[in-house]
């Protein structure tokens, strides 16, 4: 007899178990479900997963919209801005342009998983693999999360969050906290201090120190704001000069949060909220491909244990490969399909590769990882799940096989040159090039721009400037004046935004908007 | 084992994102105001009842954020080479239209799509509709109720509210209950008491053991006994309750013919018949939830009147003066050879602005008065015009005088104006 499927996880376990399969049709029902998850339950267990408890839910296509739209948050405050996005969800999901996600699943404890209805059982099995046995164990032991998100507090954080944002609007009006809640997410991507750990977030202790705050909040600003300098007085040039902050703010939300000086208490506690929520996607947003990877390495390799174990036929292997070929399918650049890098792709294969790579290393393999070839799979696994992010999980990972694999090539476009330069291929002299250069790639702050408070004004117009600083001369984009319109809104005095590449103010942009003169 | 809570969350609400629809539809209800009149003057009049396609330019919905323009050094990596080796130049495309590709996003710099369409329902339509005519809320309640329904008595049933109880009824059945339970008791009784009776007159026995003081005891303690069950048996019970039952019935199909009739002398502009197309929406929408069948019938004058379909009605142009009474004319006769005031209910509704020949306008009062009022239901004219009233205005306002249930007129300058034309008519329906 030949095999249909390869068996990765007993390669000489030669014919599966006697074991009846546990189901030979396609339907789902409640009690396969519950089967299905306790045999992959058995599995995880294992290979050493170690998660939240699960809470399956099923859902009909119609909530999986409304899931998605609310970017895969259960509750969340009301906004146009999730509205839109529903609207684009059905109208692509009802004429058939897209297809929903399988899955989506919530950083929380225990860890929400919805399945939709429409799935058949294969697939449901390989979503819960995914999610429930895989990301969650993700969530839970990736030093990111760990670090940057509370598991437990998460819901009843999004809760409070739903009701102060609607108590808001029911005191102040629908418009004033729509204004409010635009600006914030303009500048949701800058609320976050990477290099400070966050007091963990709790809807109890946010209500019962509400109060607190606002008390405290007015004096605090009051005193800064405290400073019709005194006739005589400070004129020393040294204090003058000090700016305020004393050292670049890469939180922006915190900093207006914090100084801005006319906002009510409430506006405060909503540039919080949304703050918070920053936060909380914010390790999402650094480990995409690790996360995917992970969950697709384990989906796959779980299932294929089940396989093993006689638990599936070939007919449910079969769809679940289907699945699983198009989850990790990777068009070449020149597809009308490519649009970039598949995290799916690159996050499987750099696992899939280590586990190679532990299990039968090459020649090269013991040249590029020494620690790792040869070493206990699992082990070596978890250890890159729990404490790397995607920029250096690929700085550390990423295999020549890989790169070959996936036929990697860098290409540089520098507007002072008329050309596209190929700068490293997936060869000898290209792997290292080729790797430090992807592993940069995912670094959130050559995504993003870097922005920081450079200074206030205290003494004088109590403007805000902020600082840019570019990376390979690349501008910021046009979108940058409507960005500053909200940050202006905010703070409610000028807003200047400066980039400055070594030196020298390269561009400069205000809101309002300044006559230009010359200086 | 057994960490792993399954739910079926199937059944809860699926609406959870109707509110920030509602939300989204809110902001941009400028777009779709104005893709609803674009809607209004495109659609028959016949055809306002279903939802409508909206269509607002990208970049008024964009959230903003800080990301990268063009320019600088970029390095990227792709997949799926073929044939580059280190070192290869590519020649940029002209225009310098350096693609961003490979951020993995969608074009931030505004490629791409630049609508962004979506579908309101039928009900929002409507809505954005009616804010336009300025409806107030019963009324709107009025037209987006999707089917007309009438309560009709169906019998009685033994649930209900309080509000429905049939006293009547309900003692009939306790005064059944009772006489049922009780009878064969209060018989027995009777029986028992001649027993006593006969007992008691009889001599008495002087052998105790014949004696009939323990018979007559027996006999009056079962008496006793029967006359406290008697007694139990409530006046009224649960099961003796009554009530009204009421069944929803849909409403009579019945025929409604409704009658428009136009100015489009040379003075009638196309945004006087916009308002004008709009007055009789609404009147068609009411007829809508109150008929079954409804004929729209288009007649248009100047100074002849002509009937017409809805196209020619109210987009093709006529120039000279003014003769109402034609109109007027032609309604009563197309009426008597078409639709007998014993099938149709009619109802009419007629736009100018103002116009008339001086020596036509007490033709008209008299033809309304003596002709058509006393076959039609309700007879709307609105003057379209912010200008100062002539002659035909004060013959209607007479005519309003006296016939205040079924004659309404209003001059409008917007569409906001048009509703209070129908007021009476929608009151007396809602009563």
């Amino acid at each position: 007899m030949t095999d249909i499927v390869d068996r990765p996880n007993a390669p000489d376990s030669g014919q599966p178990a006697t074991r009846e399969p546990i189901s030979t049709s396609s339907e789902w029902t409640f009690e396969l479900i519950q089967q299905y998850d306790d045999e992959i339950a058995k599995c995880a267990a294992e290979f050493g997963l170690d998660t939240y408890p699960n809470q399956i839910e099923v859902i009909s296509a119609e909530q999986m919209m409304d899931a998605y739209s609310s970017v895969g948050m259960p509750v969340g405050y009301n906004h146009w801005s999730f509205g839109k996005q529903f609207l684009s969800t059905s109208k692509g999901y009802q004429r058939g342009q897209m297809g929903l996600a399988y899955e989506i699943v919530i950083n929380s404890n225990p860890c929400i998983a919805y399945l939709m209805e429409e799935n058949t059982l294969p697939m449901q099995a390989l979503v819960i693999a995914h999610a429930s046995y895989g990301h969650n164990s993700f969530f839970k032991n990736n030093y990111l999360f760990r670090t940057w998100t509370d598991a437990s507090a998460i819901i009843d954080y999004l809760v409070f969050a739903r009701h102060y944002v609607a108590e808001c609007e029911e005191r102040h009006g629908v418009d004033a906290v729509e204004q409010i809640l635009d600006s914030c997410h303009a500048l949701m991507n800058y609320g976050v201090d990477r290099y400070k750990r966050p007091a963990p977030i709790s809807a109890s202790e946010e209500l019962r120190r509400q109060k607190e705050r606002e008390e405290y909040q007015q004096r605090r600003l009051n005193d800064l704001w405290r400073t019709i300098p005194k006739m005589g007085e400070d004129d020393d040039p040294i204090r003058r000069k000090k700016r305020f902050p004393e050292e670049p703010q890469e939180n922006l939300l915190y900093f207006i949060e914090k100084n801005a000086p006319l906002l009510e208490t409430w506006q405060r506690e909503i540039i919080r909220i949304v703050r918070k929520l920053g936060q909380y996607f914010y390790p999402q947003r650094q480990t995409q491909v690790m996360n995917e990877g992970w969950a697709t390495f384990w989906h796959y390799t779980l299932i294929h244990r089940m396989y093993e174990k006689g638990l599936v036929n070939d007919g449910f292997m079969l769809e679940f490969l289907q699945s699983h070929t198009a989850v990790v399918y990777q068009p070449p650049f020149d597809s009308p399909w490519y649009s970039g890098i598949n995290p799916y792709t690159l996050g499987f294969s750099i696992f899939t590769d280590l586990r190679r790579i532990c299990e039968n290393p090459t020649e090269e393999d013991r040249h590029w990882f020494p620690d790792i070839a040869g070493t206990d799979w699992v082990e070596s696994l978890h250890f890159a799940m729990k404490n790397f992010k995607d920029e250096s999980f690929i700085q550390q990972f990423l295999s020549p096989k890989v790169m070959r694999d996936l036929k990697l090539f860098s290409i540089q476009n520098d507007d002072q040159e008329d050309v596209y330069r190929i700068t490293a291929i997936h060869d000898d002299p290209g792997y290292r090039v080729l790797r430090e250069k992807l592993a940069r790639q995912y670094n959130l702050s050559y995504r993003e721009p870097n922005i920081q408070v450079w200074n206030v004004d205290v003494r004088g117009d109590r403007s805000l400037t902020l600082r840019h600083i570019p990376v390979d001369r690349v501008p910021l984009g046009q979108e940058t004046e409507e960005v500053l319109r909200h940050a202006h809104r905010l703070w409610g005095f000028d807003v200047h935004l400066e980039s400055v590449d070594e030196g020298t103010v390269v561009e400069e942009y205000h809101c309002p908007p300044q006559e230009l003169e010359e200086e | 084992m057994g960490m792993t809570h399954i739910v079926d969350r199937r059944l809860n609400g699926k609406n959870k994102s109707a509110v920030n629809r509602e939300r989204f539809l809110r902001r941009y209800r400028h777009h779709i105001k104005k893709a609803v009149a674009d809607a209004v003057q495109r659609r028959s009049i016949t055809d306002i009842e279903r939802g409508e396609k909206v269509s607002i330019p990208s970049r008024d919905i964009e959230e903003p954020i800080f990301h990268h323009g063009q320019g600088g050094k970029r390095e990227m990596v792709h997949p799926g080479n073929k044939e580059f080796i280190t070192g290869d130049t590519l020649p940029k495309p002209p225009g310098g239209g350096g693609e961003g590709q490979g951020q993995g996003q969608a074009s931030p710099d505004g490629e791409g799509m630049d609508e962004f369409a979506f579908q309101i329902t039928q009900e929002e339509f409507l809505e954005f509709l009616f804010d336009d005519l300025e409806l107030p809320n019963l009324a709107r309640k009025k037209l987006k109720d999707t089917e007309a329904f009438k309560y009709v008595r169906s019998g009685f049933s033994t649930q209900g509210v309080p509000a429905k109880l049939d006293v009547v009824r309900s003692l009939r059945g306790a005064h059944a209950r009772r006489l049922g339970l009780g009878g064969a008791r209060k018989k027995k009784i009777r029986e028992l008491e001649a027993q006593l009776a006969a007992l008691k007159s009889a001599p008495d026995d002087l052998d105790p053991a014949f004696s009939h003081e323990d018979q007559i005891q027996v006999l009056e303690e079962e008496i006793t006994r029967l006359k406290a069950n008697v007694k139990r048996i409530p006046f009224i019970d649960e099961i003796d309750l009554r009530y009204r039952q009421h069944l929803k019935q849909p409403k009579p199909a019945t025929s409604a013919v409704m009658f428009c009739l136009m100015d489009v002398s040379g003075s009638m502009t196309q945004m006087h018949k916009d308002i004008a197309k709009r007055f009789f929406i609404l009147l068609y929408l009411f007829l809508k939830k109150n008929y079954k069948k409804i004929d729209v019938v288009f007649i248009r004058h100047h100074t002849s009147a002509k009937e017409v379909d809805e196209e020619e009605f109210f987009y093709s142009r006529e120039t000279g003066g003014t003769i109402v009474s034609s109109a007027l004319k032609l309604m009563h006769k197309i009426i008597e050879s078409r639709y007998s005031p014993a099938e149709w209910n009619i109802y009419a509704a007629q736009a100018s602005d103002g116009d008339n020949w001086n020596d036509d306008s007490p033709v008209c009062g008299k033809l309304l008065e003596d002709n058509i009022l006393p076959l039609v239901q309700y007879f709307a004219y609105v003057e379209i015009t912010p200008q100062d009233h002539q002659m035909m205005w004060y013959e209607y306002e007479k005519i309003h005088e006296r016939f205040p249930q079924s004659f309404a007129l209003q001059q409008i300058a917007d569409p906001g104006e048009i509703y209070p034309v129908f007021r009476q008519l929608f009151e007396r329906k809602a009563a």
